[in-house]
């Protein structure tokens, strides 16, 4: 047989139909499996007004089953066997002696009717339905009523053509489908067979690729953007795209405006000429079958002219005050309630912006207070120096939020403040930081174009971070509402993509669970955007990682010498050494307590001697290298002399001088080479379990 | 297809006589304005007070709608600072309500076979209120023509009945159907444009909201109908004859409050610390109305406490 369930609701948001459909159809899956209904080809379809499964070859009954009763056991008086025989409803003699197991008893078994696939599916439907998750579900039927997106006004649920009987938020399920909400009828009986047919003939097509086939296949040519256009396959029934036009007057407006009028506020696709400029066409889509008097073109048209005439008052009405001049209004402007005014956390990012200075000035070196501060003085006043730049372009960044346009497009925050800057005669540097410091806004986005652009972005996204950790506003699990997460990743990867030499560690500012965040994001990017394995970040970054560029050198550096024969057994010979210390309770000191260099004396001629040998050239050798590569490679080379050492040597020595000594050796090898990874996290797989056993 | 000429477009005035004559129809109390300033037709009594409860109700009026901020001393063809609203309340929503909200624009001359219609998701709250609801805006031929909501909460109390609410605005409903780019350019009725009626409210208007109004008058006008809400309020809780109690003038003080709010807002007046907490005090008080209006209507069953008890 076949399934049909389809839940018609009121407008679902567009966003949330494939969330819907990804449950429904496990769940659908799960709920036959479960009830050994059989089923195959669970197809989900949905457009904005239903959700739909569909599945073929089902039972049309389950299986009859059977299960064993356990009586009396072998022994019982026969009053207790007549007993048992008579509430199951048989004679005495049709018992039978089974063992369960452990003793023999009397048993029988009961038949179990498979029940039909209609009953068990009206039972579980309803329940299966009202458990779709949506992010916000509202109640229509009064206070307590079942919850749902939106409200669910038809339920069509058939096994081929027999109706499915149940009542799901006050709507009984039936074999009613309903059409395009102009275009089609309301009431449109279907069966499993006809149901596609049906509503296509009634202008609903069923199918999200078919509508989005004719979406495409207008034929202006228009820079196809897939969320854009996913958007509008979930908006409509019966897509018609539409190509209309607006007065290329408008074209002197900054495209990122009008895009960002057709794109976001009107969804509509903006047409390109030959040549990549923009065009004074777009193409809307429509939820209908045509528009043959050109009435909804003209519609669209009008209310875009608007919306453009909106933006060139906006425009206008902005250039009477500059951008120097808004600063103080940022005063007015909230940035979080426990973190101030904009103006602060303007005021906070100059003081950033300038501490990145001087840190990328002097990479690896102390910055102090006072060094910003004399800092502060040299670049805040000019002359027009890189320095100069960065603390203005700061300066400015936030003050297009007072402005009209951006209180009316809030998305184009920073590029209508690097707009405003440029026609405003600021330096060009400043003008194109400001326009990027929001970037990236997603881990596929570029970074900044510009070293000053970089510094500011990484100014702003650090000030969020260190203010909402001091304030407590953590994210945790999916809660995210400040886009924390977001700001962390982008500084790192501006970090890393634009070469910065800053120190990201130091930067948190010794708060711990910022750290900890932030560690957590290094890791991310390495990872799962660069590639590398978890292990081996794990192992870099516990040799530290306040500079993302040596990171990554040092991860280049593991990755290449990992395949060589003789890392991956040094790596399981570091975990040991480790163990050993650790049983030692050996820290960097000293058991006994009595001093913590080591005695060349007390070396015992052969492995021991050999090893330390060996590793005091190892040492010598990792000065002068100039890569962390070359120097990976003289430490791996350390491994027979290594093994050599724990075959023949006892590091438990009974005397305690000779074991300490033995301890400082494994310490000071551990200490020197842990510079560049913690080898003991790299996971070496069955060398690495075997070591372990034998610590 | 050549325009239409003017002349057999509806103009503003018949539009809303024909939404009323619908929505009359169809059951609904046909409302005046409400006489005290509103940023929107949400906030009239007709609405805020009415959905609370478990008394069915359908309303619909004009609702012109105060927001100072809005106010573009009668230059931009699209923002204005009083614009009105046609306000309709079904409570408790029939399962037709779209297909009768469709009904009404087919009633006002709009062929909706030949336009393309579409309900985009649109969630609405206004902390001020205490109030949520979910919907969606309308959007006809990509102008947003009507905000439609399934009321969830209201004066921080979850509705008995989910209502829905049907806002249309009715100056963009009007240039749409009379093909115009400009509010001003509306006809309200024949010759006689929107500029003549409502130019000078929206230039005047705006020279007050931005310019000329008195910060520290508007804070102590502000303070006056606070305590006034406050003290009512008070009062309510321990009088004896709630049943009669002006919770509605007490009402009319908490709107006062909110519309000194918006205008100081566009004043500029308000601080960033501030803001939050003004926001606030006008929540308390609206929620505090709502709350005493619902004891109103119901009030909680008196305890009778045995005879016994009370002698021991």
């Amino acid at each position: 047989m076949n399934l049909l369930l389809e839940i018609g609701a009121e407008e679902i948001p567009d966003w949330m139909l494939a969330g819907a459909l990804e449950y429904l159809g496990a769940a659908v899956g799960d709920l036959l499996k479960q009830h050994q209904l059989g089923g195959s080809a669970i197809r989900t379809d949905a457009t904005p007004r239903r959700l739909v499964v569909r599945a073929k070859e089902l039972a049309a009954r389950q299986d009859d089953s059977s299960e064993r009763i356990w009586g009396p056991g072998k022994f019982a008086p026969a009053a207790a066997l007549d007993g048992f025989a008579k509430k199951q409803g048989i004679e005495r003699e049709q018992l039978e002696l089974v063992s369960d197991g452990k003793v023999e008893k009397y048993t029988t078994l009961r038949t179990i009717a498979g029940r039909p696939a209609s009953e068990i599916l009206a039972e579980a439907l309803p329940q299966l339905i009202l458990k779709t998750p949506f992010p916000k579900t509202m109640y229509w039927t009064g206070k307590g009523g079942d919850r749902f997106i939106r409200p669910i006004r038809w339920v069509v649920a058939l096994l081929d053509d027999q109706v499915i009987p149940f009542t799901v938020a006050g709507v009984t399920s039936g074999n009613e489908s309903s059409g395009h909400r102009r275009l089609g009828a309301a009431r449109i009986p279907v069966t499993c067979l006809t149901y596609e047919p049906a509503l296509r003939a009634n202008y609903v097509m069923l199918s999200a690729d078919e509508r989005k086939a004719k979406i495409r296949a207008v034929p202006t040519k228009y820079k196809c953007d897939n969320e854009l256009l996913s958007t509008l396959v979930n908006l409509t029934e019966w897509p018609t795209p539409i190509t209309g036009s607006f007065d290329p007057a408008f074209l002197d407006l900054p495209k990122e405006v009008l895009i960002t009028v057709m794109r976001f506020h009107q969804k509509y696709f903006p047409v390109e000429t030959a040549d990549g400029a923009l065009a004074p066409q777009f193409v809307a889509v429509t939820n209908t079958d045509g528009d043959p008097d050109g009435l909804i073109v003209r519609g669209n048209e009008r209310v875009l002219r608007a919306r453009f005439n909106d933006a060139r008052f906006f425009w206008d009405t902005d250039q009477k005050r500059k951008l120097s001049e808004r600063i103080k209004d940022l005063g007015n402007v909230t940035f979080q309630a426990k973190l101030g005014t904009y103006l602060e956390k303007a005021d906070r990012m100059d003081q950033l912006v300038i501490a990145l200075l001087v840190y990328a000035a002097k990479p690896g070196e102390a910055v102090t207070a006072n060094d910003i501060r004399e800092a502060k003085g040299r670049y805040a006043f000019g002359p027009d120096s890189p320095e100069f730049y960065a603390v203005r372009a700061s300066r400015l960044s936030k003050t297009d939020l007072t402005t009209e346009l951006v209180k009316e497009f809030t998305e184009l925050q920073g590029i209508v403040g690097g707009l405003y800057a440029r026609v405003q005669g600021e330096a060009e540097e400043v003008a194109t930081a400001i326009y990027d410091h929001y970037k990236p806004v997603s881990m596929e986005d570029a970074i900044p174009r510009t070293l000053t652009g970089r510094l500011v972005a990484i100014a702003d996204k650090l000030d969020t971070l260190r203010g909402c950790f001091r304030v407590g506003l953590i994210p945790s699990g999916s809660k995210d509402p400040f886009a924390l997460r977001r700001a962390a990743q982008g500084i790192v990867k501006i970090l890393a993509e634009g070469k910065l030499r800053l120190p990201i560690q130091s930067l948190c500012e010794g708060d711990s669970q910022l750290e900890e965040f932030m560690a957590e994001r290094v890791r991310y990017y390495f990872r799962d955007i660069r590639g590398y394995k978890y292990d081996e970040v794990n192992a870099v970054m516990a040799s530290g990682w306040n500079d993302l560029l040596d990171v990554e050198e040092r991860l280049a550096a593991v990755r290449e010498i990992r395949p060589t024969e003789n890392f991956e057994p040094l790596a399981a010979s570091f975990k040991r050494i480790r163990n050993i210390l650790k049983q030692a309770q050996f820290e960097g000191g000293s058991f006994l307590n009595t001093g913590t260099s080591l005695q060349e004396k007390l070396l015992e001629r052969g492995a021991e001697t050999e090893l330390y040998l060996a590793f005091k050239a190892a040492q010598v050798a990792c000065r002068l290298l100039p890569d962390h590569l070359s120097r990976l490679d003289s430490i791996s080379s350390l491994r027979p002399k290594v093994d050599v050492f724990f075959e023949k040597t006892m590091v438990n020595a009974e005397d305690p001088a000779i074991r300490q000594n033995r301890l400082t050796l494994l310490h000071m090898m551990l200490a020197e080479f842990s510079q560049i990874a913690d080898f003991s996290e790299i996971i070496t797989g069955t060398v690495n379990t075997k070591n372990q056993e034998t610590k | 297809m050549p325009e239409q000429p003017n002349i057999e477009k509806p103009t503003f005035q018949e539009i809303v006589f024909k939404l009323k004559q619908y929505w009359s129809d169809r059951g609904c109390i046909i409302q005046e304005p409400f006489d005290v300033e509103v940023g929107a037709g949400t906030m009239c009594p007709e609405t805020f007070l009415r959905v609370l409860g478990r008394e069915p109700y359908r309303t619909a009026y004009v609702q012109p709608s105060r927001r100072p901020a809005d106010g573009r001393y009668g230059d931009n063809p699209n923002r204005l600072y009083k614009h009105m609203q046609l306000q309709v309340i079904l409570k408790p929503t029939p399962v037709d309500v779209i297909e009768q909200y469709m009904g009404s624009l087919e009633a006002i001359g709009i062929d909706l076979r030949q336009h393309d219609l579409k309900l985009e998701e649109d969630n609405w709250e206004s902390p001020t209120l205490g109030a949520w609801g979910v919907g969606w805006q309308v959007m006809l031929d990509g102008l947003e023509i009507t905000q439609f909501t399934y009321f969830q909460q209201c004066g921080g109390i979850d509705l008995e009945l989910v209502p829905a609410e049907i806002t249309y605005g009715l100056e963009r409903l009007t240039a749409f159907l009379q093909g115009v780019d400009s509010v001003y350019d509306i006809e309200w009725t024949r010759g006689v444009k929107y500029r003549d009626v409502r130019y000078n409210d929206e230039l005047q208007y705006s020279v007050y909201n931005f310019e000329l109004a008195d910060v520290p008058t508007l804070w102590k006008l502000f303070d006056i109908h606070e305590t006034e809400a406050k003290r009512l309020l008070a009062l309510y809780a321990v009088s004896t004859e709630q049943a009669r109690f002006p919770l509605l003038a007490t009402y009319d003080h908490v709107l006062k409050c909110s519309n000194l709010f918006n205008t100081l807002d566009a004043r500029g007046a308000i601080s960033v610390t501030e803001r939050v907490g003004v926001i606030g005090r006008v929540r308390k008080l609206a929620v505090g109305v709502a709350e005493a209006w619902t004891s109103q209507r119901n009030p909680a069953p008196v305890e009778h406490t045995p005879v016994e008890e009370q002698a021991a």
